[in-house]
């Protein structure tokens, strides 16, 4: 039973990891229905970002727990910057363009990051120091789950109750419901269009900072090619939960996570992956839009 | 044109005259046949072998040659394929080679081998690593100055069962050729031994952003030792998962951990990881002259294998002179009991024609470098 538990937690952390990228991925969805592939870039680029702050930091001398907060605020700035270039500059001279386009710009973006990253820094795995401390109240139950894992849960959890808030409760979420719903429509009625759609890259690029900067001094380790493969679980786990739909994109985080560690745990880990996808194939084949999105029927 | 190339002909004819001419008039001398690829993709492989040859040889000659004798070369290309070595090993037959050094490739080695056997000659390759080629028994005649490729998983699970005394260990490898490779020896040598038992064999996923799962299936199969085949960025989440759930599990690895990346990112957690990796050979006098005097005639650093070459030259012409004659049975002999100083250090061949003291030493993250363990 203990061992159940283990990897119960061991697939929510991972599950976690996935949902913090995942959102972005399923945001950017529901507002221009675009696969935005460079979205494992721009959490790749955090990391880095937070990286070289925590390296001059270090260097200064300054607290453990303040480095980290810094480091993560500038990483979600310096993100968030990116995410809105890249919407300006990639996709929104395509917005009226055919989707093919600008998914092809998105995977055009996607390598250009990576590129860019391993031409500017290098192509070297780089330490990432564990910037979370062992919390004292942990250490009875670190060989269950450590502090860092432990960080990575609440904080997802408080990133997906506060983005449920934004969308549900305020105005910019309000506008971004209505776009979602149908953009022409809720231009005709006064809502700034590419203001809305401006937030939501910045938003989704802001929580894929933060996954990076957690993620990072929880593996340890970063190169250029982080993003790519988180990417790709992430928006599988997206379109498993039903792309489009926040909570859909924590729930299908939460059951791939759960899907590769009871599968390890209890089968073998050679076919981790094979197993994951077995099981989002099974899942599209009865629900289609996902687990919890909703099939819209084609507006004629 | 048409003149330009009756000349050609007429030199070409010539030339083959006097290459003719030379080996008549040289007659009483030691051949020493160099065999791999010189030409096409996998050159870079095996004209290091040929440069090595020429300057052992040079200096042998300078010196009085063997047994009195000059040393030839004859050096013949087999381009890496097996269906050309086996041309190439029926010419060096023809030609007189009384010991060849070669081939570069496994599997260019093995086709060769059969030909070399039948006609009673010993022949060493600096570079061919297939197990089968020494562990079959089917070539006596074969040695080599490189170890095999399974001496890392072989020096990994002596060193568990004999230094480390283990009884449960743990194989992970990261399912490329590779780690795969490695952990099934690893596997296979743990089997045939009754002191351990393997408790946990699997394939990890490259590249996956967090491996609690596999960490606790370690932690649940009570092992006491894991034996993992990869490289660094999956050893060092694998070991640092492992520590930060308070697990003391002894990692072994391969030399593909034994990197300074490894430490560099593990930090910490790599205090205390074994890793093998290929014996340091930089410290030999010998291998400092040998690299110097590519230098010099080359302007430029050495291939690859080739101070493995280097080694295999001296240590065949060696052989002969301690034989006395170049009979089959005598160097063979003298390579499995005399003992040669070569640029990888003192060697000598085992019964079935690896070198004894060239491959790997088990190295430790002590204070976050990697120490050779003697």
């Amino acid at each position: 039973m203990e061992y159940f538990f283990e990897l119960f937690l061991g697939g929510l952390t991972r599950g976690s990891i996935y949902a913090l990228i995942a959102l972005g991925y399923t945001m950017v969805y529901g507002i221009v229905q675009l696969i935005n592939f460079a979205h494992g870039e721009i959490y790749m680029i955090g990391a880095f970002t937070a990286l070289i702050v925590i390296s001059v930091l270090t260097m200064m001398g300054w607290n453990q727990i303040a480095i980290l907060l810094i480091a993560a605020g500038v990483a979600v700035i310096y993100s968030s910057a990116y995410g809105y270039t890249m919407e300006k500059i990639a996709y929104k001279p395509l917005r009226q363009a055919p989707r093919l386009s600008a998914l092809i710009s998105a995977i055009g973006m996607s390598l250009f990051l990576q590129n860019y990253v391993l031409l500017a820094q290098t192509s070297d795995f780089l330490p990432f120091p564990g910037l979370i401390p062992d919390f004292e109240f942990m250490e009875p139950y670190a060989h269950i789950i450590g502090s860092p894992e432990l960080v990575i849960i609440i904080t997802t959890t408080i990133v997906m109750i506060s983005l449920t808030f934004l969308i549900k409760f305020t105005k910019i979420g309000k506008a971004m419901r209505a776009t979602a719903q149908d953009r022409d429509m809720a231009m005709l009625v006064g809502v700034d269009v590419n203001r809305v759609i401006s937030m939501t890259f910045i938003i989704g690029s802001a929580t894929a900072a933060i996954g990076g900067v957690l993620i990072a001094s929880h593996i340890g380790q970063i190169n250029f090619y982080i993003g790519f493969i988180a990417g790709i679980k992430a928006f599988v786990a997206a379109v498993l939960g039903g792309i489009g739909s926040i909570p859909g994109a924590v729930l299908g985080s939460l059951i791939l996570g759960w899907t590769e560690s009871f599968f390890t745990g209890y089968i073998s880990s050679d076919y981790e992956d094979v197993f994951a996808f077995i099981f989002l194939v099974v899942i599209l084949i009865f629900r289609p839009a996902g687990i919890l999105g909703r099939s819209t029927a084609e507006k004629v | 044109m048409k003149n330009r190339l009756g000349q050609f002909l007429i030199v070409a004819v010539v030339g083959v005259f006097m290459v003719a001419a030379g080996t008549a008039m040289a007659a009483d001398t030691i051949k020493l046949g160099v065999a791999g690829p010189h030409s096409g993709d996998l050159a870079s492989y095996g004209i290091p072998t040929i440069k090595a040859a020429e300057l052992v040889v040079k200096d042998i000659n300078a010196k009085g040659g063997v047994l009195g004798k000059q040393v030839e070369l004859l050096v013949e290309d087999d381009v890496c394929k097996p269906e050309v070595a086996t041309n190439t090993a029926t010419k060096m037959v023809s030609e007189g080679a009384h010991v060849v050094l070669g081939h570069i490739c496994s599997g260019a080695t093995k086709a060769a081998m059969g030909i070399y056997k039948d006609s009673n000659i010993p022949a060493m390759s600096p570079s061919a690593t297939n197990p089968a080629l020494t562990q079959s028994g089917d070539y006596p005649n074969f040695f080599r100055t490189i170890a095999s490729d399974d001496a890392q998983a072989r020096l990994e699970v002596d060193f568990a069962l004999d230094v480390l005394k283990l009884k449960k260990i743990a194989i992970l490898h990261d399912k490329g050729d590779y780690g795969k490779g490695l952990a099934e020896f690893a596997k296979s040598f743990l089997e045939a031994d009754s002191r351990a038992e393997v408790v946990l064999y699997e394939g990890i996923t490259p590249g996956a952003v967090d491996y609690s799962a596999i960490v606790q299936k370690i932690k649940r199969s009570k092992a006491e030792a894991v034996i993992f085949g990869g490289y660094h960025p999956e050893a060092s989440k694998i070991v640092s998962q492992m520590r930060k759930k308070r697990m003391k599990t002894i990692f072994i690895s391969d030399d593909g951990v034994m990197d300074d990346t490894f430490i560099k990112v593990a930090q910490k957690y790599a205090e205390g990881v074994y890793a093998t990796g290929p014996m340091d050979v930089s410290q030999n006098s010998m291998a400092i002259a040998a690299n110097e005097a590519h230098k010099k005639a080359y302007g430029a650093d050495p291939g690859a294998f080739y101070l493995n070459a280097y080694s295999a030259a001296i240590a065949l012409l060696n052989a002969i002179e301690q034989a006395g004659s170049t009979d089959y049975a005598a160097v063979t002999n003298a390579l499995r009991t005399k003992d040669v100083e070569t640029p990888l250090g003192k060697i000598r061949f085992d019964e079935r024609g690896d070198a004894i003291g060239v491959g790997f030493s088990m190295y430790q993250v002590q204070k976050g470098v990697y120490v050779e363990l003697k």
